[in-house]
């Protein structure tokens, strides 16, 4: 049976993840829906970023099941699933011999795409992510952070896939440049309704950029609200985010583009 | 100037030594690359067999030459010419560092950069050839380049077991006891160290991506 477009994007289903004696994610459901943006939020080490590789098979769940596109990730060839989910991390894990353009054009490169087909698509993601086309033959230790987060996103879009997953990709920014990728992310996601996975520890982005807030702590999933019920919670685990950023966090919440 | 003399005396003789050199040095760390590149993939990503592999060469690298070609002079096809003997020898010396380079050098590539790789669903092979083999490179040079100088070295001591060289020029300078001779072994051999440092040298900085 073909689940068809119904079914949501990215389903987790009672997954356990065990790393030797650490339980590191245990009993965890969750739903992406097609389009949203679901931002998991939580300290470090409380099993975001194990969500996020579980996904494109980066781990291997100890028990349960993980459905992509209403299939299990594990039936579909691992190199085909992750061709089809986009991925940007940290300090965006650019391959340092390689130009900004190769960076960018690698995935459809060695999906074979003819070299004319590259180039444009290369030049297009640039434009999009907001890149000048002349750094293009740069290479990554020639950018600043935030045009390298730019390439890591565009790189991660080349081969138009439909999932995003996005590991704290401007967390290691300076505030600035932080806030000037944030309202871009919005403006693209506007314009590209991606199924987005976003990890981060930083309430404020995760109201901003999130269409819902899944709250994780010590291997768990607390609960999952939008970005309005988030500050007005009275669960325990949200109320304490909100009284860590402290006042003023409504303003923040994620309404588009302001 | 006496060593210039005799040199230019035994022209014909110092090329003919020169290229068996040459050819002992080249054809043995071409070999030991061969070995020591895969090996040194493997145990990069195999971490178990990483000390049993490491141990085996770096107790090679102790068996002094001499006993080397005493061990391997009886064995039967290798015994009857000596420069099997000694090619076999030098690619055992020069395994070490070509195989802890490539170990090393694959190993110290960042980890991020490897996994962004893989998310982006490269698979193993494609891994290896367009990230961690570019960005180890290197690396992997700056070994065989110390596996060229150590072999220079090391060939001038196959003269022990026939197989010529410019140790000839030495050896036979100990035993005529005329220093003439020695250093014109020795002075060409120290020359050829010298080059293959600066040539392999200048593709470590030709080929590697920093």
């Amino acid at each position: 049976m073909h689940a068809g477009i119904l079914s949501p994007a990215i389903e987790f289903r009672d997954v356990c993840f065990r790393a030797g004696e650490t339980q590191v994610l245990s009993g965890f459901t969750l739903e992406v829906a097609r389009g949203e943006t679901l931002v998991l939020l939580g300290r470090s080490g409380s099993g975001k970023t194990t969500t996020l590789k579980l996904v494109n098979r980066l781990v291997t769940p100890s028990s349960g099941e993980i459905r992509v596109n209403g299939r299990r990730n594990d039936e579909v060839e691992v190199t085909t699933l992750r061709r089809g989910i986009g991925y940007v991390i940290q300090n965006a894990g650019l391959f340092p011999h390689f130009t900004v353009e190769r960076n960018i054009g690698l995935v459809p490169k060695i999906e074979g795409w003819p070299p004319e087909r590259i180039r444009t698509r290369t030049r297009e993601l640039m434009q999009l992510v907001g890149l000048a086309p002349e750094m293009a033959t740069r290479y990554p230790h020639q950018l600043s952070g935030g045009q390298q987060q730019r390439v890591g996103v565009a790189r991660a879009l080349a081969a138009d896939p439909e999932i995003l997953l996005m590991d704290e990709p401007f967390s290691a920014l300076d505030p600035l440049t932080r806030d000037e990728l944030q309202r871009e992310f919005l403006l693209l996601q506007q314009r590209l309704h991606k199924t987005i996975v976003f990890v981060t520890h930083d309430l404020r982005e995760g109201l901003r950029l999130g269409s819902r807030i899944a709250l994780m702590e010590a291997g768990k999933l607390v609960t999952i609200l939008t970005p309005d019920e988030f500050v007005k919670s009275r669960d325990p685990w949200a109320a304490a985010y909100v009284r860590a950023f402290g006042d003023g966090l409504e303003s923040t919440t994620n309404r588009g583009v302001s | 100037m006496n060593v210039v003399r005799f040199l230019m005396g035994n022209r014909t003789q110092l090329l003919d030594l020169t290229l068996e050199h040459l050819w002992m040095v080249g054809l043995s760390t071409a070999f030991a690359m061969l070995i020591g590149i895969p090996l040194g993939i493997v145990i990069a990503h195999r971490p178990r067999f990483n000390k049993p592999v490491l141990a085996s060469a770096n107790i090679i690298q102790t068996i002094p030459s001499l006993a080397l070609f005493g061990i391997l002079l009886p064995v039967p096809w290798l015994g009857a010419r000596s420069d099997r003997i000694a090619i076999l020898a030098l690619t055992l010396y020069a395994l070490l560092p070509i195989i802890r380079n490539t170990y090393t050098g694959i190993r110290e590539v960042d980890p991020a950069v490897v996994e962004a790789g893989r998310g982006m669903g490269l698979t193993e092979f494609q891994l290896l050839f367009q990230v961690e083999l570019p960005l180890a490179l290197g690396v992997i040079l700056s070994g065989v380049r110390v596996a060229a100088v150590i072999s220079v070295g090391v060939a001038t001591i196959e003269t022990e077991v026939g197989a010529g060289g410019l140790g000839e020029f030495i050896f036979r300078g100990i035993s005529m006891v005329d220093n003439r001779v020695i250093l014109a072994g020795a002075i060409p051999a120290a020359i050829m160290a010298l080059l293959a440092d600066v040539g392999v040298g200048w593709l470590e900085k030709r080929l590697s991506w920093r």
